[in-house]
């Protein structure tokens, strides 16, 4: 009792204080706030609030909704501090409302260049925060510090050259002193890179490439000159463990994407996961998921660390279902690899070698004629949150299942600023489709698959008709809230995969689902469509 | 036949461009890519813009190939042709794909529109599931636009053999309700909850799947081939008729 009140009383007097890195390092003790990305470093995308339950879900209300003035994809996670709620807008006004009510405290509205022309819509992901500051990058691939009270610019900083294809569209992670981001568009023939700024000046302070240059390790893994337009970007937000002092990114595809004649190799660090130091961006380990990648298969996905019993003892682990189609579990510590099952149709590879290395099925690569490949372009998942639950130890991913695509290969010169694919993959999924779905299951579904991390096996699953772009959020109440591009959210009961209250939102969910609470009031917080909508029970 | 078309379509391909050969494959996403972007305004068969046919090098503003590549990319400034971010190669298989196209035509049967226009009402039965500009029925696809969107050839092969080819938003279904009742329709809409019907008395249908006993996709068109009923000349003529419907008329 005692050390729960502790707490409490520190926060009273905290209030209107500033998010301090503490705060930031200790998010899950205050679960009323959302204060990073994914809820907090380890990226569980769980809550310990529970006032909303299995017994009661049932009597969640609208509260509020916010329509964003734009008709892109609205896929940022909100940031929630002591009751202001913090988004932004597609493509980049950033925002702050009342979390209680969505009143609109302001709006900074900024115009991003012309020559921002990112792959996959005009989109961002959200926002980070440290002290009275937010910090927020642009699809012209600048990052910006924003007053968090005035809504005005602090500094504005070009990350990357958007007319030669960089942008930014991940929400930013403060580490220390540090605001780190990576930069986006893979499909474009640029270099990625993740670099870390100073939280007060803007000026960068460390760069890791992921595309390493002559010189560097992994470079050999490159061979001719593709390692100039390799791709590799980064997209969404990585994590961070304190013990270490590492934070983990995803890195995506090599590029031309469909066509690796251009660059012979293993091509590191595309489709990796790499663990980097906090301080000074120096690599600490590497795992790459899908080496000489050909399939689009981006490692963008968020990095979810947890600590467990593992095979008699405990330890330090990463749960990573990669758009691969495969569920991986590693050391975090060390990057070790300690087990891969496919959690969706695999034909690519049929196994791994005793240093985790996936085997390849013989054949099947991109072609002239085309090539049958599961999972398909877009992943067995893609970037949609996943989530773990401490409480039940399974990991929820966001799945499409039976999914594949034909993949066409091409020729194809870099030209600066330019699509370079090196071919397409024809999929019976229309990505760009509208809202309506007549597809087969044979073309693809969505699902929520439960997954046992200690052998990878499935414990339960929630299928869609359509597929879904939709992250998941756990409770400690063992509630499991996600959507799909049919524009339901509903709430699961999260042992058994039970769905338990769903409503219709209008309009595709697009997000990853949060959790905060004001004066003792949880609320729960999803996109769908171009709005924002906000749900409690029933008073 | 497989063989023989694919020669005949990289010798087409061929044409555009001394330093590339065109798969049938790379054709084909040329198609794709002129469907999806310059069909709106130039129309399935290239010829929709008065004085340009670009299947067969009618041309305003390029003299061969790589010019017309070139303004695929960057436009005409100062006319409707705006430019597009497409690979100077993604360029070159739309030339290539135009051409195959222009090679391909010329072999079919003329066919007069007015009589295809009777044929479709009449004996070919057409409008018992179709319907144009407001007449006939709603079970089929309304085709009152159908000359914007599909060649000559692809009709014609709907036509004689519609099973080849269903679209999705053409996919039949049918359902058995928990009382007994057996609907089938146009699958209009499916989520994990509902399924979206136009059955077979035009009505619009929502079910939910909890009260059905059966749903099932229905695999075969239910559109019956006009192979054996209908003649060469009358195929044509019903062709001819479809390709000259480009929508419903604005006055």
């Amino acid at each position: 009792m005692k050390r729960l009140a502790f707490p409490m009383l520190a926060l009273a007097g905290v209030l209107s204080a500033q998010v301090t890195f503490d705060r930031i390092l200790n998010a899950p003790k205050e679960p009323q706030n959302w204060l990073t990305y994914s809820g907090a470093f380890g990226s569980q995308r769980h809550t310990s609030l529970s006032q909303i339950a299995p017994a009661n879900v049932k009597n969640l209300e609208l509260q509020w909704i916010y329509q964003a003035r734009s008709l892109e994809k609205f896929e940022a996670t909100p940031l929630v501090v002591d009751g202001v709620m913090y988004t932004v807008q597609p493509p980049n006004d950033a925002m702050a409302m009342d979390a209680a009510t969505g009143r609109i405290f302001w709006i900074y509205n900024y115009s991003p260049s012309p020559e921002a022309r990112p792959c996959c819509g005009r989109v961002n992901r959200g926002l980070a925060i440290l002290g009275d500051t937010l910090f927020m990058g642009t699809i012209d691939a600048h990052l910006i510090a924003i007053d968090a009270k005035t809504g005005r610019p602090i500094w504005n900083r070009e990350v990357a050259k958007a007319g030669s294809g960089y942008a930014l569209t991940h929400a930013p992670l403060v580490v220390k002193d540090k605001v780190i981001v990576g930069t986006a568009g893979g499909e474009f023939g640029i270099r990625g890179f993740i670099a870390a700024y100073d939280v007060k000046t803007g000026k960068e302070v460390w760069r890791f490439h992921n595309i390493p240059e002559p010189g560097e390790p992994g470079h050999e893994t490159w061979k001719n000159d593709g390692w100039m337009h390799g791709g590799g970007s980064v997209w969404v937000t990585g994590s961070y463990d304190a013990e270490s002092n590492l934070t983990y990114w995803g890195i995506g595809n090599p590029g031309p994407d469909w066509n690796g004649d251009p660059r012979p190799g293993d091509n590191l660090y595309t489709d990796s996961v790499v663990a980097l130091d906090a301080d000074t961006g120096k690599l600490k380990w590497h795992y790459q998921f899908s080496p000489h990648d050909e399939f689009d298969y981006d490692s963008v996905q968020i990095p979810v660390l947890a600590d467990m019993q593992w095979k008699g003892r405990p330890r330090k682990v990463m749960l990573w279902a990669n758009r691969n189609g495969v569920f991986y579990v590693l050391d975090r510590a060390t990057g070790e690899f300690l087990q891969g099952k496919p959690f969706v149709e695999v034909n690519w590879m049929n196994g791994f070698d005793e240093k985790g290395r996936p085997m390849r099925v013989a054949g099947k690569v991109p072609s002239r004629d085309g090539t049958l490949i599961f999972p398909g372009n877009q992943g067995g998942t893609n970037w949609y949150s996943p989530s773990y639950s401490p409480r039940t130890g399974l990991f929820y991913i966001p799945t499409w299942g039976d999914y594949s695509s034909i993949y066409v290969k091409n020729d194809q010169e870099y030209e600066e600023g330019k699509n370079y694919g090196g071919g397409r993959p024809r999929s019976p999924v229309n990505l760009a489709r509208p809202p309506l779905n007549t597809r087969k299951d044979g073309e693809g579904f969505g699902a929520i698959r439960a997954m046992d991390p200690q052998t990878g096996e499935r414990k339960w699953e929630f299928k869609m008709a359509d597929v879904t772009d939709a992250g998941i959020l756990t409770t400690d109440s063992d509630l499991l809230f996600s959507g799909g591009r049919e524009g339901f959210f509903y709430a699961l009961d999260a042992r058994s995969g039970n769905l338990l209250w769903r409503v219709a939102l209008g309009g595709p969910v697009q997000s990853g689902p949060i959790s905060y609470s004001v004066n003792g009031r949880q609320y729960i917080s999803v996109n769908g469509g171009s709005s924002l909508f906000v749900f409690a029970l029933r008073q | 036949m497989r063989v023989s078309q694919a020669i005949m379509l990289v010798a087409a391909a061929g044409l555009a461009s001394a330093q590339h050969t065109f798969t049938p494959n790379d054709i084909e996403d040329g198609g794709q890519l002129f469907k999806g972007t310059c069909v709106g305004c130039h129309g399935p068969d290239g010829n929709l813009v008065p004085g340009i046919d670009l299947a067969h090098g009618k041309l305003r503003h390029a003299s061969n190939d790589d010019q017309m590549a070139a303004i695929i990319r960057a436009g005409i400034p100062g006319t409707a042709m705006p430019p597009n971010n497409f690979t100077e190669f993604q360029a070159e298989t739309i030339v290539a794909y135009l051409h195959s196209i222009g090679n391909a035509a010329g072999a079919a049967t003329t066919g007069d529109v007015a009589r295809g226009k009777t044929i479709f009402e009449s004996k070919g039965g057409c409008a018992n599931c179709h319907r144009i500009r407001g007449q006939g029925s709603r079970r089929g696809p309304d085709l009152s636009d159908i000359g914007a969107y599909r060649r000559a050839p692809e009709l014609e092969k709907s036509i004689l053999d519609p099973d080849a080819e269903i679209l999705p938003q053409n996919r039949s279904v049918r359902l058995v309700t928990k009382d007994g009742a057996t609907v089938t329709g146009r699958l209009l809409n499916e989520d994990t909850f509902n399924v979206m019907v136009l059955d077979a008395s035009e009505r619009l249908k929502a079910y939910a799947k909890s009260d059905l006993k059966e749903f099932a996709f229905v695999d075969k068109s239910p559109m019956p081939s006009s192979k054996g009923k209908l003649s060469a000349q009358e195929v044509a003529d019903v062709v001819a008729y479809l390709s000259s419907l480009k929508g419903v008329e604005v006055k």
